[in-house]
């Protein structure tokens, strides 16, 4: 059948067998054809969106007509260096994105280990869909659902006030802020420390004990070196979407918690200013580039 | 003398008491019996091999010697003390892992190492320690590298300096030659019995490879089906197996029905010839007809029905002026022997 059908269409198919005799002859040319529509779109829409970004952070606005001047100027940048309440706001964003990522880490790892160690297959299969059961839920409503926890009337005040404990101011605070993040990136945390410490041979942890290490040693000489490479893979998550955050600062933290983000968003669309937007949104650009180059020599890339 | 051997022979005293004992151990897994109610005595110093199928409990055994598994029932002890309850970081023995199981993100002195600092072995000891064990296992010059750049061969060495260099009483070996090709692990089964006598610890040895076991053992437990079948020297076990299974599984055998029982015996201890047949007080003897020949290069195999049809296959070497020589062609009449203290009887009981 398709040797008849190789004939019918004789002109067609010599046609299309020179072509894949010629790319299998060249190699590159093939490689070159597979990568060309990818790699366009990413210089395209991805680089140049961002060499635009950088750029626009050394333009300025007229203050009287509000357009783009576009003349090279430091000027954004020694605002945001001299401004206290920026300064405030960026090192707050790096802070809870810090904060955020070691309680990840702290509460991760212990999941991550009983799900790749401990448990069965089933119970494992069962934990995982837990775990990864929020990330398919709206964003949003996640966020509003702690909202509804966390504000002055909130559940966990009614709780503590029939434990007859005082109520916990936290709603609208930086606190709440780091507890939010904590839970919506934490299964961007387990994922990977999970791989990583499903990786090591289980015949490592008995050699270990084997050669007399009590569970001390074993985890602090052959478990951790072996998982770091995933904790560190997981930090790169938890770290750069809270730095990119501004959504939870918004419903969660109120007025004096605003973050990068939030001033972007402020003068991109409120006060018309995208250069200045441009400049501060370089910061945790410029913040996770230096993260991912370490992070690359931890060797963490090869456990995304 | 070897400074291992000496520190051995100082906190051993040569006893008559084995080193490791099972007493009435099993293991259950949920309704699963891996190993059944087992008693198992090993001798100082010995080569023991536990030798059977996978899945007959070899290695449930060794683990729960090493202590990863705790048995079901029963008690095992080493050096006389019960260390049933006692986790294997406090068990005066150390296990050379199927997958070697060597630190990918240590050296491999760091490897060698790692035992003597969880026992706290003195820092300037160390470095001395360390490299006696690899000159041991000639990878004198190998300590910086990493496991990854070492070949299957040279890992399986760094896996038994890492044990050796702890000077354990009793060393576990968990099918340590299994992923090594045929020649390099004949190599490695020449230094284990050369490394095992130099520093004169009981190995206890986990295989399925029989040729492996006859070769290296000074004593092997047959395992079937979580039980022990037989225990005995190579020699007692080849040619006088208390069991079917073990006749089978050691070896070639065949099988025929004599009076009412199964007789074994073991294809190169039958004779053949083309004359008369050989009967006597010590010889058996009895016609046969050639079915086949098949020239295997050492030996020629040839396959023989009986008079009432019972078929037998026969192994003779092939030297000059011996046997049946290269003439006879299938379907002729040859008479085989055989001495009568070469074969086995069980009873029609135990056939498998």
């Amino acid at each position: 059948m398709s040797q008849g059908a190789a004939i019918d269409h004789a002109p067609p198919a010599r046609l299309g067998r020179r072509l894949s005799a010629m790319l299998w002859r060249r190699p590159r040319w093939a490689a070159a054809a597979l990568l060309v529509p990818p790699m366009g779109w990413f210089v395209l829409i991805y680089l140049a969106a961002l060499v635009t970004l950088f750029v626009a952070a050394f333009w300025q606005v007229d203050d009287f007509t509000g357009e783009i001047i576009h003349r090279w100027t430091l000027r954004n940048f020694e605002t945001l260096a001299t401004s206290p309440t920026y300064r405030t706001i960026a090192l707050r964003t790096v802070g809870i994105a810090a904060a955020v990522t070691v309680t990840d880490i702290v509460l991760a790892f212990p999941c991550a280990y009983f799900m790749a160690r401990i448990a069965g297959p089933k119970l494992r299969a069962t934990l995982f869909t837990l775990m990864l059961l929020p990330i398919w839920l709206s964003y949003i409503a996640r966020v509003y659902a702690w909202r509804l926890i966390l504000a002055h009337d909130g559940v966990l005040n009614w709780a503590l006030g029939e434990v007859g404990l005082p109520p916990a101011n936290i709603g609208y605070t930086n606190i709440a802020m780091w507890l939010v993040f904590s839970y919506i990136w934490l299964p961007f945390m387990i994922t990977p420390i999970y791989a990583a410490i499903e990786r090591v041979p289980g015949s490592l942890f008995e050699a270990s004990a084997d050669l007399g290490a009590r569970g001390l040693r074993t985890f602090t000489k052959v478990t951790l070196p072996l998982v770091v490479p995933g904790i560190i893979a997981g930090s790169i998550f938890t770290f750069s979407l809270t730095l990119g955050d501004y959504i939870t600062p918004v419903l969660i933290g109120g007025t004096g918690s605003s973050f990068i983000g939030n001033v972007v968003y402020a003068n991109v669309g409120i006060a018309n200013d995208i250069p200045f937007a441009a400049a501060f949104a370089t910061i945790p650009a410029v913040v996770m580039l230096i993260y991912l180059s370490i992070a690359r020599r931890l060797g963490a890339f090869e456990m995304l | 003398m070897n400074p291992a051997a000496a520190m051995r022979s100082d906190s051993a005293p040569a006893t008559g008491e084995p080193i490791v004992s099972l007493r009435g151990v099993a293991r259950r897994y949920g309704d699963t019996l891996a190993v059944d109610t087992l008693d198992l005595d090993i001798a100082r110093g010995e080569f023991f091999t536990l030798l059977g199928p996978s899945g007959s409990g070899k290695t449930t055994t060794l683990r729960m010697i090493a202590g990863f598994e705790r048995p079901s029932e029963g008690m095992v002890q080493i050096d006389g003390k019960d260390v049933t309850r006692v986790p294997p970081y406090e068990r005066d023995l150390n296990t050379i892992f199927q997958d070697y199981a060597l630190f990918p993100h240590m050296t491999v002195a760091e490897n060698l190492a790692y035992g003597l600092e969880a026992k706290r072995v003195p820092r300037g000891e160390i470095p001395g320690r360390v490299s006696d064990a690899l000159d041991m296992v000639q990878l004198t010059d190998f300590g910086h590298r990493n496991p990854a750049q070492l070949s299957g061969g040279q890992r399986q060495r760094v896996a038994l300096a890492r044990a050796i260099v702890n000077r354990p009483a009793v060393l576990l070996l968990d099918e340590p030659l299994g992923a090594l090709d045929l020649k390099l692990r004949q190599e490695m089964q020449r230094e284990l019995k050369r490394i095992q006598a130099e520093v004169n610890i009981t190995f206890i040895y986990v295989t399925h490879d029989q040729e492996e076991a006859l070769t290296m053992s000074d004593r092997i437990a047959v395992f079937n089906a979580g039980r022990v079948e037989q225990v005995g020297s190579a020699a007692a076990l080849y040619d006088r197996p208390a069991s079917e299974f073990v006749a089978r599984f050691l070896g070639s055998s065949n099988f025929i029905e004599r009076d009412g029982r199964r007789l074994m015996i073991r294809p190169e201890k039958i004779r053949l010839a083309a004359g008369e047949c050989l009967d006597g007080p010590d010889w058996h003897g009895e016609p046969a007809r050639l079915t086949d020949a098949e020239f295997v290069g050492m030996y020629t195999r040839y396959g023989l029905e009986l008079r009432d049809g019972q078929r037998l296959i026969a192994h003779e070497q092939n030297l000059p002026g011996f046997g049946l020589g290269v003439d006879v062609r299938p379907g002729s009449q040859v008479a085989l022997a055989w001495h009568k203290n070469s074969v086995c009887y069980f009873d029609k009981m135990d056939a498998v």
